[in-house]
């Protein structure tokens, strides 16, 4: 059996055909194509499917789309301001805090959420937030570096 | 070229990178796409009896099976030629393809599987390498006389000889031996495992793989489809994390076979589960070491010996015990070398390449042999590899002529960044020059 889901994705409403059992990640990715948002582990370890609910970095692997219903989502692909790359986006480009690139989306939505709370972070603060997002590439000293060039308003 | 070199520069493809635009084969859909899933399996060791995938065909969803049979040409592939697309007989590990089934999502995929009927008698198989090379132990290879690669008929041992490894030990003051074992490892990239294809629009099988070497995978693809290479079309470009994991094919020969059976796109995808299951892997090594020096540190005799487990296929195992022979004595000048080295095969997931081709775990045991002979002899740790490091013109194992030294400069380094303050003479040293 099929259910509307509605919801406000990167600013805009969306409805989608969807599953009790499907998960928000299968909804963004496969159902509405929008595939920024990746699917590392599907189990809620690696943090690529990092999105924000109502501003709350959230892995969307784990999450049942259903729930989602009503709510705000904040996508990689809502990042971009206009035409402007977000200061993350740009500061994880300068900073070469990207390398396969795999893992980069759900690390800017969980380094968007802990700036968005947090404007000027401690380095140990921004560590301990990003420690739910894997890079297997190694990029994490550029991350907080990058992070930390934003948060300096650099 | 000065505005490059030694600038540090963006990613040429990173805007796509951090916008979420960039595209990875998980993000390719096209429309009516069909997914595979394999049949794995269920034993590390069995002979099968009867395979009945009929109930599995006749799923609602289900587009239909393929099997060793729907193999156009060499069900066979890899850097030695000997891994199977399914094995349809004796499987040599557990997790090892047998068939797969293509259906219109995975759920659907997975639920027909689980309605396949194997029979698979149960055979005991062999993980360690010194039990596989005991005289009566289960043969991984049907067929075979041992548990061995053959670099050439009846030779099983890699060497590599580099002056005379006896006088070396007689004019040694002192010598040490150390065995050292070192276990699997995944690469673990953050994308899994992924294929797509389909037929274009010109009648090439079309392929979206993340391959790291896409030449070489199409010379395996080629065979196993009958294929020339003209008429595939193999698309790179973008790989989430590789690390010598996806040196080896995992989906494209599968998801190229379905494409070419049922003629529309077909996503094969490994869960992360399967991913760290069943995918090549950096394979379990033994080293024996003995390593034989003079009293004021250098060392003048290095025997190595190298077993390495290939899990149940020859990956690209003979490969790494070459390049892991080569430098297993590290970056020192050794003037007299023995390396003998055995791939054995095991009823274990394949191993093949991972960074660097072995020449790493060759380093561990090497360097922990360093540490010893300092320990022993009361030297500095540092003046023991400074004496010993390579300098320009010193042969190596294999009796390549060292050119562009650089151990000395970059330990320096190290210490310089570790803030340790190296003693006079240390620093006085270069890699020019002994």
């Amino acid at each position: 059996m099929k259910h509307v889901l509605s919801f406000t994705l990167n600013g805009a409403p969306v409805d989608a055909l969807v599953q009790a059992t499907d998960t928000l990640l299968d909804v963004l990715r496969e159902k509405i194509g929008l595939t920024g948002t990746k699917r590392g582990c599907d189990t809620g370890n690696c943090g690529a499917c990092t999105v924000l609910i109502d501003n709350e970095p959230v892995n969307a692997c784990l999450t049942i789309a259903l729930t989602v219903t009503g709510k705000t989502v904040t996508t990689v692909e809502g990042l971009v301001e206009g035409s402007e790359l977000h200061p993350l986006q740009k500061a994880f480009h300068e900073h070469g805090a990207s390398q396969c690139g795999f893992c980069t989306s759900g690390m800017l939505m969980a380094a968007k959420a802990l700036l968005d709370k947090h404007p000027q972070p401690s380095r140990s603060a921004i560590v301990e937030f990003m420690s739910g997002n894997l890079c297997r590439c190694g990029t994490y000293l550029e991350v907080i570096e990058a992070i930390q060039a934003v948060a300096g308003g650099k | 070229m000065t505005e490059y070199v030694g600038q540090s520069m963006p990613r040429y493809n990173g805007i796509g990178q951090v916008t979420g635009t960039a595209r990875y084969v998980d993000d390719i859909q096209f429309p009516g796409m069909l997914y595979v899933k394999v049949l794995r399996s269920p034993v590390h060791k069995g002979t099968i009896r009867n395979l009945d995938l009929s109930a599995v065909a006749k799923t609602t969803g289900v587009a239909g099976v393929l099997t060793a049979d729907d193999i156009p040409g060499q069900n066979a592939y890899g850097f030695y030629g000997d891994s199977q697309v399914f094995n349809p007989k004796q499987p040599r590990f557990k997790g090892e393809p047998i068939a797969a089934v293509v259906a219109v999502d995975e759920d659907t995929a997975m639920e027909a599987l689980a309605k396949a009927k194997l029979d698979i008698e149960e055979q005991t198989p062999v993980f360690d390498m010194f039990e596989a090379l005991k005289p009566n132990a289960p043969l991984v290879r049907p067929g075979t006389a041992n548990n061995l690669f053959e670099y050439a008929p009846g030779k099983t041992t890699f060497v590599i000889k580099l002056g005379d490894i006896e006088k070396g030990f007689q004019e040694a003051d002192h010598v040490i031996e150390g065995t050292y074992k070192e276990g699997m490892q995944d690469h673990c990239p953050m994308e899994p495992h992924v294929s797509v294809a389909r037929i274009d629009d010109a009648d090439r099988l079309e392929i979206y793989t993340h391959s790291q070497c896409l030449n070489v995978h199409l010379g395996f693809l080629c065979p196993v489809f009958n294929l020339p290479q003209s008429k595939i079309n193999y698309i790179g470009g973008r790989c989430g994390g590789g690390f010598g994991g996806k040196n080896d094919i995992h989906c494209d020969h599968i998801a190229g076979l379905a494409a070419l059976k049922f003629r529309k796109p077909v996503k094969f995808r490994f869960t992360r589960k399967e991913d760290l299951a069943y995918s090549t892997k950096r394979g379990p090594w033994v080293f024996e070491y003995k390593t034989g020096f003079k009293s004021d540190g250098r060392i003048v005799a290095s025997h190595i010996r190298e077993f390495h487990d290939s899990g149940a296929y020859t990956g690209l195992s003979p490969y790494c015990i070459e390049k892991c022979g080569m430098f297993a004595s590290g970056p020192y000048a050794v003037p007299n070398i023995l390396v003998e080295a055995q791939v054995i095969y095991t009823n274990k997931p394949v191993s093949s390449s991972m960074r660097g081709f072995a020449v790493l775990n060759g380093q561990v045991a090497m360097e922990t042999q360093m540490s010893r002979i300092a320990e022993q002899l009361g030297l500095d740790p540092w003046e023991l590899r400074f004496i010993n490091a390579w300098r320009d013109g010193d042969m190596g194992a294999s009796r390549y002529v060292v050119q562009g030294a650089g151990a000395i400069e970059a330990m320096r380094k190290c210490a310089e960044l570790a803030g340790i303050q190296l003693p006079a003479k240390l620093m006085e040293m270069n890699s020019r020059r002994r």
